[in-house]
Parts: C-alpha cells; sequence; structure tokens
C-alpha cells in the first residue's frame, strides 16, 4: 500500500514563519513527520496482515510540476492516497486537474471553509479542521461562559479577514455578540496609533473577551495584559481553537506525543502534524478493516459508518458525507494547557455531537 | 491466634510497625485499594469502616495496574512515569522495594509459578519478561504501538497482550517468547478477561465501543457483544475495566464514558443489567463475598460502591486524582 505525500518547496505559510530574529515563536512545522508516527504503526499492522505500508513524498517547485508528479505515482506507482500539505489554492487547483484519475487526497493543513463548501472536491477528503469548526468551537466556550459581548481586533491579512467572517458565523449560529470589530495595523507609526496602540484599540467600549485575528503573529501575542478592561483574550492569542496541542494529556495523546518526539526535528506536534497522522490511520483502518489495498473497497470504507477513526481526542472520528470533513473534537489551548475540549457536553445535536462544530448538512454549499 | 492479632496490627500501626511479611497476613480485611494515576499514591480504603480511608501510600509517579503476591502479603503496582513496579508490603501498607521495568509499564501479569512478571511497557511497544528474585528483564517481546491489556492462561504457556495502537491482541508462547499468532479485534483494544471454561477471552474495544470475544481455540474473533445504556450514543461507550464472579456466569464490563458498568449473562452473553457510575468509569473490582462492586472514575475520581444484590450505586468515595485500578484485599 503505497500512500503519496505532496507539497510545495515554496509555500508562502511557512516561509519565515513563527521566526523573529532568530526565535521562534509558533509551532508552525511542516507536518510530514505526523504522518510518518502513524506509517510507522501502519508497518506494524502491515507485517500482520500481509501488507506493506510506505510513502513517497513529492515536494514540487509549482501547480504544473505537482500534477506532473502524482500523475505519474498514480500510473506507474500504484498510488492512490496523497496527502496533501497545500495552500487551499494549489490543492483546488491540483485535485481539479487529477478529478478523472482514481487518486484520493487528504487535506492535512488548509482550514479554508471554501474547500469545504463552493470549492469542495468529490476527490479531497479534510481532516485538518474548517475555520467554522475552529471557530464555533470557541464560541461554544465563549457561550458556556457566558462571555457574550466580543470586541475584534483584526489584523490586514486575507487569512485574518477569514476568520473573522468564520467568527461571525459562529456568533450568530450560538448567539454570542460583536460589538466592534477594530482593524490593526503593524507599524511603528504614531500617526497610526489609534490602529496600533492596544490599550487605544481595547478602549472607549464595553465587551466581556476580545478576540485577535492575527495571522502574521506579530500583533496578537502582545494583547494579553495589555487590554483597556481587564479581559481574557482568545483567538489567534490567548486561548486558541486548535487540531492538536502538545499539553493535551488524555485519551491517550501523551503516547502518540512521545512516539511524534521520538522521529521528530527538535519540534512539538502541530495541528497540521496531527491531521497528517489522521489521515494514515484513516488509510491503514480502512486496510485492516476491508482486507483489501484496491481503491474502490478502501474509498468506501473510508465513507462508510464503519470507520471509527482514534482521533487521540476521545470521540471516534468518520467523514461527514456532505463535504467530506472529518468529524474531530477541537482542542481549545493556551500557550501550555488545554483549557477545554470542543464540542462542550452543553451542545446536542440530533445524530452526532462533533457536527455542532462546522457546517452541518442542511447548511452546506458543497455539491459534489 | 496469629491472624487475630495481626488484624489488631493494623488498627495501631504505631504500636507495631514493623512485622515480617510472610506470616503477617491480615485475613479478612476486605481492604480496597485504589490507585491514584495523578496523586501518586494508592488509597486504601476499609470497607468496615464506613468506607473510611485508613491510609494513603505514597507510591513512583503515575501508579496503575496492581495485583497480589505471596498470598496477598505484597502488592504490586505499576508505576507508568518511574518505569518501575513499586513493591507494598500488605502489612505495613508501605513502598518496601521496587522493580525497574521498561518505559511507561501499564498493566502486568505474574507468571503462574510466580517467579516472573509479564509487563506491557506503553510506550516501548514491548512485554518485557522480568525475573522478580533478581530484577532482571529476562525477555524484551515485541508488540505493536501502545500495548496494554495482558492476560495469561491458566497453564501458564500463553500470554495474551493488545495493542491499542494496531487493533489486536498478540498470542505470545510464553516459553519460547515469541508471538504466535496476532487476532484483529476492534478499535483501540484496552483489557482482556479470560473466562473460566478457557474457552473465551473478551477484548473491550474502546474506540468501537464493544467486547470482542475471542475463541481460543482458532485464535479467532467468534462473536461481539455491543452495549448502549440508557441515554447515550455509541460514540460514549468506550469499554475498558472487566472483571467476572467466581462462578464465571457474569461478567461486568466499565463503560468509560457513558458513565456505566454493564453486568454481562456470559452464557447467554446478554447485558442484563446497567449501573450508572462516575465519570469515566474504567477499573472493576468485586469484593470477597461479591455482594460490592468497585468502580474507578478517572473523570470525577471518585469510586463508585455498587451493590451486586440491587444492581445499585449506594454510594461513592472520594479518592485521589484519575483513578485507575481497584483491587480488594481478601
Amino acid at each position: 500500500m503505497k500512500l503519496g505525500y505532496v507539497e510545495l518547496a515554496d509555500d508562502s505559510r511557512y516561509a519565515d514563519r513563527g521566526a523573529h530574529s532568530g526565535i521562534v515563536f509558533t509551532d508552525l512545522g511542516r507536518p510530514y513527520q505526523g504522518s510518518q508516527v502513524a506509517l510507522e504503526d501502519a508497518r506494524a499492522i502491515g507485517r500482520v496482515i500481509g501488507v506493506e505500508f510506505s510513502m513517497e513524498k513529492s515536494t514540487a517547485a509549482s501547480g504544473d510540476e505537482l500534477v506532473q508528479q502524482i500523475s505519474d505515482r498514480v500510473t506507474s506507482g500504484g498510488v492512490h492516497f496523497v496527502l496533501a500539505d497545500l495552500p487551499a489554492a494549489a490543492l483546488k487547483d491540483l485535485a481539479r486537474r487529477l478529478a478523472d484519475r482514481p487518486v484520493m487526497f487528504f487535506n492535512i493543513s488548509a482550514s479554508d471553509d471554501s474547500l469545504r463548501a463552493a470549492d469542495c472536491a468529490n476527490n479531497v477528503l479534510h481532516t485538518y479542521p474548517s475555520e467554522a469548526m475552529l471557530s464555533d468551537a470557541l464560541i461554544q466556550y465563549l457561550v458556556a461562559k457566558g462571555w457574550l459581548q466580543i470586541l475584534v481586533l483584526r489584523g490586514p491579512a486575507p487569512e485574518d479577514a477569514a476568520t473573522v467572517a468564520a467568527l461571525q458565523r459562529s456568533a450568530r449560529k450560538f448567539g454570542a455578540n460583536i460589538v466592534e470589530t477594530r482593524p490593526f495595523l503593524l507599524t511603528n507609526d504614531p500617526r497610526n496609533r489609534e490602529q496600533t496602540n492596544i490599550v487605544l484599540m481595547t478602549g472607549g467600549v464595553r465587551y466581556d473577551v476580545v478576540y485577535v485575528a492575527d495571522s502574521s503573529g506579530e500583533f496578537g501575542r502582545y494583547v494579553p495584559y495589555e487590554t483597556s478592561l481587564p479581559r481574557p483574550v482568545v483567538g489567534t492569542a490567548g486561548l486558541a481553537p486548535t487540531a492538536w496541542s502538545w499539553s493535551w494529556d488524555r485519551d491517550a495523546a501523551v503516547q502518540l506525543q512521545h512516539r511524534y518526539e521520538k522521529v521528530s526535528p527538535p519540534r512539538r506536534m502541530n495541528g497540521a502534524d496531527w491531521a497528517a497522522w489522521e489521515a494514515v490511520k484513516a488509510v491503514t483502518q480502512a486496510v485492516m478493516r476491508t482486507r483489501s489495498t484496491d481503491f474502490d473497497a478502501v474509498r468506501t470504507f473510508l465513507f462508510s459508518d464503519k470507520l471509527t477513526l482514534d482521533t487521540v481526542k476521545g470521540n471516534p472520528g468518520s467523514f461527514r458525507a456532505w463535504d467530506h470533513q472529518l468529524r474531530a473534537p477541537v482542542l481549545l489551548s493556551t500557550a501550555d494547557a488545554v483549557i477545554e475540549r470542543a464540542p462542550l457536553p452543553q451542545y446536542l445535536h440530533q445524530t452526532n455531537v462533533l457536527d455542532t462544530l462546522g457546517i452541518d448538512a442542511p447548511e452546506t454549499a458543497c455539491r459534489f | 491466634m496469629k491472624t487475630r492479632a495481626r488484624a489488631v496490627h493494623f488498627g495501631c500501626a504505631l504500636v507495631l510497625t514493623v512485622v515480617s511479611s510472610a506470616e503477617a497476613r491480615a485475613k479478612d480485611t476486605g481492604y480496597v485499594f485504589v490507585s491514584d494515576e495523578k496523586t501518586n499514591n494508592v488509597a486504601v480504603i476499609d470497607p468496615k469502616q464506613d468506607y473510611k480511608i485508613i491510609k494513603w501510600i505514597p507510591t513512583s509517579h503515575r501508579p496503575r495496574d496492581m495485583k497480589f503476591r505471596d498470598n496477598h502479603t505484597l502488592l504490586y503496582v505499576a508505576c507508568g512515569d518511574d518505569d518501575v513496579i513499586d513493591v507494598i508490603d500488605v502489612a505495613t501498607l508501605e513502598v518496601a522495594d521496587h522493580i525497574p521495568t521498561g518505559p511507561s509499564p501499564e498493566m502486568f501479569e505474574l507468571s503462574r509459578d510466580g517467579k516472573a512478571l509479564y509487563v506491557s511497557n506503553e510506550e516501548g511497544s514491548s512485554v518485557q519478561e522480568i525475573g522478580i528474585a533478581d530484577k532482571i528483564i529476562m525477555r524484551e517481546i515485541a508488540t505493536g504501538a501502545e500495548p496494554e491489556g495482558i492476560a495469561i492462561s491458566a497453564d501458564g504457556k500463553t500470554l495474551y497482550v493488545t495493542s491499542e495502537v494496531t487493533d489486536m491482541v498478540h498470542v505470545v508462547d510464553a516459553e519460547a517468547g515469541v508471538v504466535t499468532d496476532n487476532i484483529v479485534v476492534g478499535t483501540r483494544p484496552r483489557r482482556l478477561l479470560l473466562l473460566h471454561d478457557g474457552k473465551e477471552l473478551w477484548v473491550s474495544n474502546e474506540l468501537s465501543g464493544q467486547v470482542s470475544v475471542i475463541d481460543r481455540a482458532v485464535n479467532r474473533v467468534s462473536t461481539t457483544l455491543d452495549f448502549l445504556p440508557p441515554g447515550f450514543r455509541q460514540a460514549d461507550v468506550t469499554p475498558v475495566g472487566m472483571t467476572m464472579t467466581s462462578d464465571g456466569k457474569s461478567a461486568i464490563v466499565a463503560l468509560g464514558r457513558a458513565n456505566h458498568v454493564a453486568f454481562v449473562d456470559t452464557a447467554t452473553r446478554k447485558v442484563e443489567t446497567y449501573v450508572l457510575v462516575g465519570s469515566r468509569a474504567w477499573g472493576v473490582a468485586l469484593s470477597p463475598d461479591e455482594k460490592t462492586l468497585y468502580v474507578a472514575n478517572g473523570l470525577s475520581d471518585d469510586l463508585s460502591i455498587v451493590d451486586v444484590g440491587s444492581r445499585k450505586a449506594v454510594r461513592s468515595v472520594p479518592v485521589g486524582r484519575v483513578p485507575h485500578s481497584v483491587l480488594v484485599d481478601d
């Protein structure tokens, strides 16, 4: 069973990210090692069921090159399941161009809601949580706490606007209120102090909590303890919704973390690592349970309700039929503690509580 | 007479502090031992004193599975974060010795001759055979990742070990020290229960929420048992700990996040009763007279006392943080 793995050599999401003056502040490393931890486990299973698991990694310089490489692997190498560590646009393009080939992609790092909606593709499964799932998780917590009035500080990047859009949808869904959205700038120019000074930005308005949308990572870190009112900070700083946190210590998370650290560079496991790990785990379970490496058999199993994927976060995971998003809990984490696991117990659902996170069947804009 | 004198000793620990262990058994104490993963201790509860905790025994870090040895004079406790098995002197209720193990020991069994331990090392992906007398790791048997539940056949010749990550039970020839077969079971297999007739091995599968029944003659799953206590969904059902009555007629399965234990008729394999207990019920043990069931609840930090006759939880006793296993002295 040969799996594929693709990434762009020049992926802007990883370019000098998280490092300032040589000090690393974020855990945004490439998630390849996460897949390798699951591959080790797959090999152990493979020895018993007589299947040899392996993975072929492709690093491409362009979208065209990606298509060529995957196409070749599908044709000559029998690769049918490919982990994709790609930005949304590149993944959308790749999936569209290989739509008539026997290949399934696992989106392991793009949270864009568009990939699960208008741009959804029949040959893509998402093990990484969507923006909608992440913001629903956070809003569930805020509403449960009674922190309903939210002041939003929004950065200039398109990703920041997307995060705020997801937050607005979640706030409507669960009954929270965005009192004001204030854009911030990354500059020291004193003429812009209304958009750079955190005390000024958080003054003159009443709120229960400050939400920061800062994909740059340069602003949000300084917001906690700097606000005009003594209020908690959430979003990309303070309490953040995430697919994974190294400090999660329940549901066998510690054992997974330690297996990760054995094979990884000196870095702790992050959300995309978890999604990569989970993708390999899904294929492994499908091969093990169907006793087949046949594309259609494995694919059918992945979409069936027989899949009970270990999310290492409590609830077993499975894929939503309407947009191919993996159902999985979301962690709400500070720098060194998981404060809560969503869905919170007070949110119920008619079929699966995990579907309180993200876009449910009646709301989906995805048409395969 | 000797027995009576020792029983007195437990009530007057300050007076009699040193007792030679082999003959020092206090009969019929019915003490309940609960290992607490996060407070690094074993709570000793005396049911005869209204379930009072008569002693907190400090242990090495992260105590989990427990077994008695040498006619209940010693209590072994696997301590996962310090890679040791603590040896508790049951007479003094103190840790008297340590046996080093591989990384993160979780569950273990004693060989039938009592000379060796078989320990599953959760983070070492192996089972180690450790000689007790000289504390030497005699053999290491590779398993799938996160080995946990371990059982030994009545003749001591066969070991069974679950691997949580690879969804299988390894069958190990204990004499040769090799894996002779692998049985694919449900998702995330945790614990094992060998039925008295020797024909069946039950496996609790935490994530698929079932118990797989293995036919030992052919080493294959012959049937699976499903659970669904009232008011819960399949995804909440995460069975882990299991025990059974001495006549082998009833098995008890702790259902984890479904906060219930199930009483199962082993002959018909039907669930007779679901009993509501605490949060994330894992460890289970019966009192010697089998009138009482003790259930360790990992997320509510308490022990549920279940009256077996009426099949109702009659009270809850707070213990340490994250109680893992329960063991009852006779």
